[in-house]
């Protein structure tokens, strides 16, 4: 081991600490999310810098060396002048997600549905007497010769030498444990009518990355799935489902109807943890599609959902009536969680209500 | 791990040259370490033994990815010590090997000779290597939060140092030479009287007597700028404390000069390693990857400054100038260009100049001394500055006395604000009472408020910092719960530097 590894994990404890204190903003300003780089997030850190005695302005130049004409832009970095350096620090999505969890108080989930696949695990938690030097147990060890040495009387107290011989010897030893593994699908439904404006969906983007980082611990094999819709629903790409916008009326039941049809054909709830997540503004069209969307929801999709979570955004256009259409109702439904997101304030709150049932 | 046995004896080639070339230099002990050990050893700062503290994980953090990712390699690592001790990464070809055994030659010679060295403790890995026990000790003894909250806090005021101080004998503050003082002007006796009238003597010896007077009851007489001995001396700290307090004044100290000759000790090593290896080392096969290698240490980058290349080109520069005699009276009042340009008075100083060089300056003189407008036009400095309408950095002046202001200026107690403790018995409430001399530029608001809450951890009673922010002075109390600010009816001085012509 490395003298350093003690310093560094030191560090990133540090930084862990500093995440969590600072995580209600990084779940507003998601400024971390374009930094994901496949197990990891790149997290600008400030508050890491010890504070010393230092210069203000950051602006104060300096002097460089090379063409250019007086007033031509340069891209000075300012080799020496502090203030401008933001550390950056990698660190892994499961960590993230752990931090989440603790800070929001999040329950662990209990997955439903058939065991799929069976994996193989190896866990170091039995003694055996015979075994590779690099897993001796020195405290079974020397326990062991202890004992010996008391039972046959060659334990001496007032010089406590113990000599561990070959049968005093205990290895740590492995179980193959089989643990299930579990399946589970997200399936973002989104209105992108005319009144769901970019910061709308700016908000939307933000919670669905963490409610995907959250899930992604709690299931082995987590699948998203995108439907847009207004007045009709699609099933489009992850890509496509925060950068479309449609003009036109919204019909919410066309998306339930698309989810319910989704479902049905690739996603047996047997085999699968369901995750329907809808986000609106909560203007939908009149002429009674409002009863046919709950009625969708009440008679197919709560049913085989481990929950449904229903986030209205507010935008300016919107009358957010379908949010108080649902709770009077569907009043008694358990899987049922609705929240209200005003501002990008509310997202750590949204989170919170979506993630804490540990449904 | 010591070197292999090819490197082995390129080592020894490249020290007999090195000795040949005039260079004298600690015994060197070379390394040989992979990425990650040299990695670990460059986040102690180059030693492998320090105290245990979170920072040198973050260098880590940031020098491992930068590995791994490609964008920096540590190519040499030497430390300031007798025998002096430098780290080669195995990973690199002989070529490279080569180079960083000349480069690190000419880091042991300025070392060992330049003067601002001379303090040092030249067994200095020994002394962290002890540090690191005590820290270890105190963690055991009084937990380790208690002990790194200590370090961070000492460790945010460990620039408050006096540099100059351990040049000076001790208590020269104290001698006062009271006719110096005042301000007397040497001159022949007949002409005392008008030169210096009594009167005005008079007037200014009861000055003195009353600033003296004040002094009295003043404490620190003087204004202090070493704030950690300030601190060490009269704080109330326990022993553990007040040791680990020390320990990061001695290693600031240590490696103050560093900070200080940075220009000058890249270009000297640089200067070094170019001449041993195009002159004596290199082979026919290996001058591609030289080149590569060596052009990659001097290149710039638009817009900033590479201390090897402006070290290595200015003393190539003072080389050629002593060499052909361009520089006092006679060669400065020559305004015939054509004579200028083709001045030669085959001096063959140039050698012998640059060895005098390395041994007094720093950076600081070092460029006060050897920057000519020449030197400025031909290798294209400009000072740039921020441009607020337009949000980025310009060109803002390439004339010779701005360019020469500005970098002296950010060389200047390294680019760092000057702190001095002014009254220990402020309002004579016991509260300390620091001063910042300002010169032109504001400190960083909510950086200067956390740095004074460390501080205040040391001194327990209320302690203040004078400043000035945008144009007014202003007063920050931090009395241990809350911190405040006041701006002062007091109209601010601020000292700018007189412009350089």
């Amino acid at each position: 081991m490395l003298r350093i590894d003690r310093d560094h994990s030191r560090f990133k404890k540090i930084v862990r600490g500093a995440i969590k204190e600072n995580l209600r903003e990084y779940i507003k300003n998601g400024e971390m999310i374009g930094r994901q780089g496949g197990r990891y997030v790149s997290i600008p850190v400030p508050s890491i810098e010890l504070p010393r005695f230092k210069f203000g302005q950051p602006g104060s130049g300096g002097v460089g060396q090379g063409d250019g004409e007086e007033g031509e832009g340069v891209q000075a970095e300012a080799g020496d002048q502090p203030g401008q350096h933001i550390l950056e620090v990698d660190v892994p999505l499961d960590d993230l997600a752990a931090i989440l969890g603790e800070e929001l108080g999040l329950p662990n989930i209990e997955p439903r549905g058939r065991m799929q696949i069976e994996d193989e695990h190896d866990r170091y938690t039995s003694i055996r007497r015979t075994g590779p030097e690099s897993l001796r147990h020195f405290k079974r060890t020397y326990t062991a010769a202890l004992k010996r040495q008391i039972a046959s009387g060659t334990y001496n107290k007032r010089n406590p030498v113990i000599i561990p011989i070959r049968e005093d010897q205990r290895y740590r030893s492995w179980k193959t444990i089989e643990e299930p593994e579990s399946s589970a699908v997200i399936i973002y439904m989104m209105d992108v009518s005319g009144s769901m404006g970019d910061e709308q969906k700016e908000m939307v983007r933000l919670e669905s990355f963490w409610i995907d980082t959250w899930l992604r611990t709690q299931y082995q094999n987590l699948e998203t799935r995108f439907i847009v819709h207004d007045a009709v629903a699609h099933l489009v790409d992850r890509e496509t489902f925060f950068h479309t916008r449609e003009s036109g009326g919204t019909k919410i039941s066309s998306a339930y109807d698309l989810c319910w049809r989704l479902i049905e054909r690739d996603f047996a709830p047997e085999e699968w943890n369901i995750y329907p997540f809808h986000f609106s503004d909560g203007d939908n069209w009149g002429g009674g599609d409002t009863d046919v969307a709950v009625g969708l929801m009440k008679d197919r999709l709560l049913p085989v959902s481990n929950q449904f979570s229903y986030g209205q955004v507010k935008s300016l256009y919107g009358t957010g009536q379908f949010i108080k259409d649902l709770r009077e109702k569907l009043p008694e439904e358990e899987s049922l969680v609705l929240s209200e997101i005003n501002s990008k304030d509310d997202i750590y709150g949204s989170i919170r209500e979506f993630l804490g049932g540990g449904r | 791990m010591s070197l292999p046995a090819h490197l082995q004896k390129i080592k020894d080639e490249v020290e007999a040259v090195a000795k040949s070339v005039g260079l004298d230099f600690f015994e060197t002990i070379f390394e040989m370490v992979d990425y990650d050990m040299m990695n670990e050893i460059a986040s102690y700062g180059g030693f492998p033994s320090r105290y245990p503290h979170w920072r040198f994980g973050m260098s880590y953090e940031s020098l491992s990815k930068g590995y791994r990712y490609g964008l920096q390699k540590i190519y040499e690592l030497v430390i300031n010590n007798d025998p002096c001790y430098a780290y080669l990464m195995d990973c690199n070809q002989t070529v490279d090997q080569k180079m960083v055994m000349a480069h690190v030659y000419g880091h042991s010679d300025f070392f060992k000779n330049n003067y601002w060295f001379s303090q040092t403790n030249r067994k200095m890995i020994d002394q962290l290597a002890n540090h690191g026990t005590r820290v270890q000790r105190y963690m055991e003894k009084h937990g380790p939060d208690r002990v790194e909250e200590m370090i961070d806090a000492a460790l945010s005021i460990e620039d408050l140092i006096d540099p100059y101080s351990v040049f000076s004998p001790k208590g020269a503050d104290s001698i006062a030479d009271d006719e110096g003082r005042i301000g007397k002007i040497q001159s022949k006796e007949y002409m005392d009287s008008f030169i210096n009238p009594p009167e005005f003597m008079q007037a200014q010896k009861e000055r003195l007597l009353e600033e003296q007077k004040k002094k009295e009851t003043q404490f620190p007489q003087e204004p202090l700028r070493d704030v950690l001995l300030f601190l060490m001396n009269y704080a109330p700290l326990r022993d553990w404390e007040r040791d680990v307090l020390s320990m990061i004044r001695e290693e600031s100290y240590y490696f103050a000069p560093q900070a200080q000759t940075k220009i000058m000790n890249e270009g000297w090593a640089t200067f070094w390693h170019s001449k041993i290896m195009t002159e004596y080392c290199l082979k026919d096969a290996e001058i591609i990857d030289y080149a590569d290698h060596h052009s990659g240490t001097v290149a710039t980058q638009p817009g900033q400054l590479n201390p090897y290349k402006m070290g290595l080109d200015l003393f190539r520069d003072i080389e050629y100038r002593w060499d052909t005699g361009r520089f006092g009276e006679e060669y400065e009042a020559c305004d015939d260009l054509t004579a200028k340009r083709e001045w030669n008075r085959n001096l063959g100083q140039g050698l012998e100049k640059i060895f005098e060089v390395r041994k007094i300056h720093n950076d600081v003189t070092f460029i006060d001394t050897f920057l000519t407008e020449e030197f400025c036009r031909e290798h294209k400095l400009f000072v740039f500055a921020y441009n607020e309408k337009k949000g980025r950095q310009e060109v803002a002046s390439r004339e010779f006395g701005k360019v020469k202001q500005q970098l002296l200026f950010q060389l200047t107690n390294t680019g760092r604000p000057f702190i001095f403790v002014e009254d220990a018995n402020f309002g004579n409430r016991g509260e300390l009472l620091l001063a910042h001399r300002h010169e032109g530029l504001d400190l960083d608001d909510g950086m200067a408020k956390k740095t004074l809450i460390n501080i205040q951890r040391f001194w327990r009673r209320p302690v203040r910092l004078r400043s000035i922010r945008d144009g007014k002075e202003i007063l920050y109390s931090f009395d241990g719960t809350e911190m405040a600010e006041e701006e002062t009816d007091h109209k601010p001085q601020p000292e700018i530097f007189e412009e350089l012509s």
